[in-house]
């Protein structure tokens, strides 16, 4: 496995163009945050031609959810929703010029195609590892529509936000390829993992 | 007349918030400890390894810092095997176990996930309530808590099938293998998977729920169950699906089944997945 290598968010092609679907990578910068409720939003302002109140160019969008922020941290544990559900808006998103996404599950080929199309990038981060990812956040502030509540747009700092490249530039999914590889192989279940148990 | 013993309303209340509290933060040593020998012995993909020590050092930061280890905290499951000695006073069973999880939720600060309603009115109750309640009547004067905070990533990618009476363990296994290959990364692998046979549709529904619930590593007390929970293992770890999806040879770390008795005429088979935050805590009072 090569070592994992070190992305600064907002993205541009040159970023993009050497990563490659498998590569671990840790980010650093400036995302942004958006779940269901303000793709819809940024689709109706898209269609009709408003400008955002947020710039998408180079970004990076994670969709993360977290849950409320015990007193004293930064925000509480935060993990990533399964992608499908951007899968209808993320097209557009990503012709409007973002580079980026942060998420876990399979996208359509839809995305996948408009990754391609507009060289960016679709990032994993793990599910069940949301005090460990909360850990490499170190400020949220409100971006956009705080009438959504937590689902609203965020802008997050983070530093070395660890992530694997799922879907590259050239359209090679980790999620085909690396199941594929290891597909009748792996060792038989051994006993001694089995009886681990209290 | 037999004798009963009363117990209060709010013991069960505060046995339940209890409950939640630690189930939110910690899970299970036969987890915990299946996950290292998946990282250390099992795991031939690197990227899978990598994987596994991330969550790992979840489970250390989460249970050390008191925080839920996973953003999903959530639909508030509780099974009660209640004592027929047991009289329960000073409020109704199903308000007492929703105070426990209520105040469990917001103390805790986990996140609520409920709407009142999944078609027409998806608002959040706020409270994380109600709970999802499965109560069993049984002799004795004890009365049983186990309650299991679910996320939705391994609910989402469940599945029922009925069996016609010609088929068999093999399209059990066959269910399976389907089912998690269908599923892929969706639920956050490695998984525990629960098999329910037999009954009927909701019984075996309910089967499989409990079956996830297993401690890793326990068999099935019939010989021919237990085979082909270890047979259905090691063919759904060869599907390759790996820790996060990403591609590797731990996908489950362990398969459980349970059986009822079944009509002539169809055997219910449900499929119920668990993801690698297999969350549950147990009391007796
Ligand atoms: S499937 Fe489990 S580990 Fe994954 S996000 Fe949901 S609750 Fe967390």
């Amino acid at each position: 496995m090569r070592h994992a290598s070190r992305l600064v968010a907002p993205l541009d092609d040159e970023a993009v163009r050497p990563l490659r679907s498998g590569d671990r990578v840790l980010i650093s910068g400036v995302i942004l945050t958006a779940l269901d409720e303000a793709h819809r939003r940024m689709t109706e302002y898209a269609r009709e031609n408003r400008a955002l109140p947020f710039d998408l160019e180079g970004q990076v969008l994670c969709y993360l959810e977290s849950s409320p922020t015990p007193p004293g941290r930064v925000c509480g544990p935060i993990g990533p929703v399964a992608s499908g559900r951007m899968d209808p808006y993320t097209p557009l998103l990503l012709d409007l010029g973002l580079k980026g996404m942060i998420g876990r599950g399979r996208r359509s080929p839809e995305v996948i195609d408009s990754i391609v199309k507009n060289r960016a990038l679709y990032f994993g981060a793990a599910g069940g590892a949301a005090v460990f990812l909360s850990g490499c956040v170190t400020r949220v502030e409100s971006v956009a529509w705080p009438e959504m509540g937590p689902e609203a747009v965020f802008r997050m700092r983070v530093e070395d936000f660890p992530v694997v490249v799922l879907v590259d530039a050239r359209g090679n999914d980790l999620y085909r390829d690396g199941p594929a590889r290891y597909r009748g192989g792996g060792s038989p279940p051994s006993k001694e993992g089995l009886t681990g148990g209290p | 007349m037999a004798k009963v013993r009363e117990v209060e309303a709010s013991l069960v209340t505060e046995a339940v918030r209890g409950l939640f509290f630690k189930a939110n933060v910690s899970i299970g040593q036969d987890v915990y400890n299946a996950l290292v020998h998946a990282r250390d012995r099992l795991e031939e993909s690197p990227l899978g390894r990598s994987v596994l020590d991330q969550v790992l050092r979840n489970h250390d930061l989460a249970r050390d810092g008191h925080v839920p280890l996973c953003q999903d905290t959530g639909m508030a499951l509780v099974f009660i095997d209640l004592g027929q000695e047991v009289l329960l006073v000073g409020g109704g069973l199903a308000e007492a176990v929703d105070s426990g999880v209520e105040e469990a939720y917001r103390e805790g600060f986990f996140r609520k996930s409920i709407v009142t309603d999944p078609l027409f009115d998806r608002r959040n109750t706020g409270t994380n309530t109600p709970a999802v309640l499965h109560t069993r009547i049984i002799p004795g004067d004890r009365v049983g808590l186990l309650v299991a905070p679910r996320g939705f990533g391994g609910e989402n990618v469940s599945a029922l099938r009925v069996l016609s009476p010609g088929q068999g363990p093999r399209e059990v296994l066959e269910f399976v293998r389907d089912t998690v290959e269908a599923a892929g990364p969706e639920p956050c692998p490695p998984t525990l998977v629960g098999v329910g046979i037999g009954g009927t549709v909701e019984a075996a529904a309910i089967m499989a729920k409990r079956a996830t619930l297993y401690p890793v590593g326990r068999r099935n007390p019939d010989r021919r169950y237990a085979e082909l929970e270890l047979r259905t293992l090691e063919v759904v770890n060869a599907l390759g699906i790996g820790p996060a999806g990403l591609g590797g040879t731990v996908t489950c770390l362990d398969v459980h089944m349970d059986f009822a008795p079944a009509h002539v005429a169809g055997t219910p088979v449900v499929v119920n997945i668990c993801c690698h935050a297999a969350r549950h805590a147990a009391v007796t009072i």
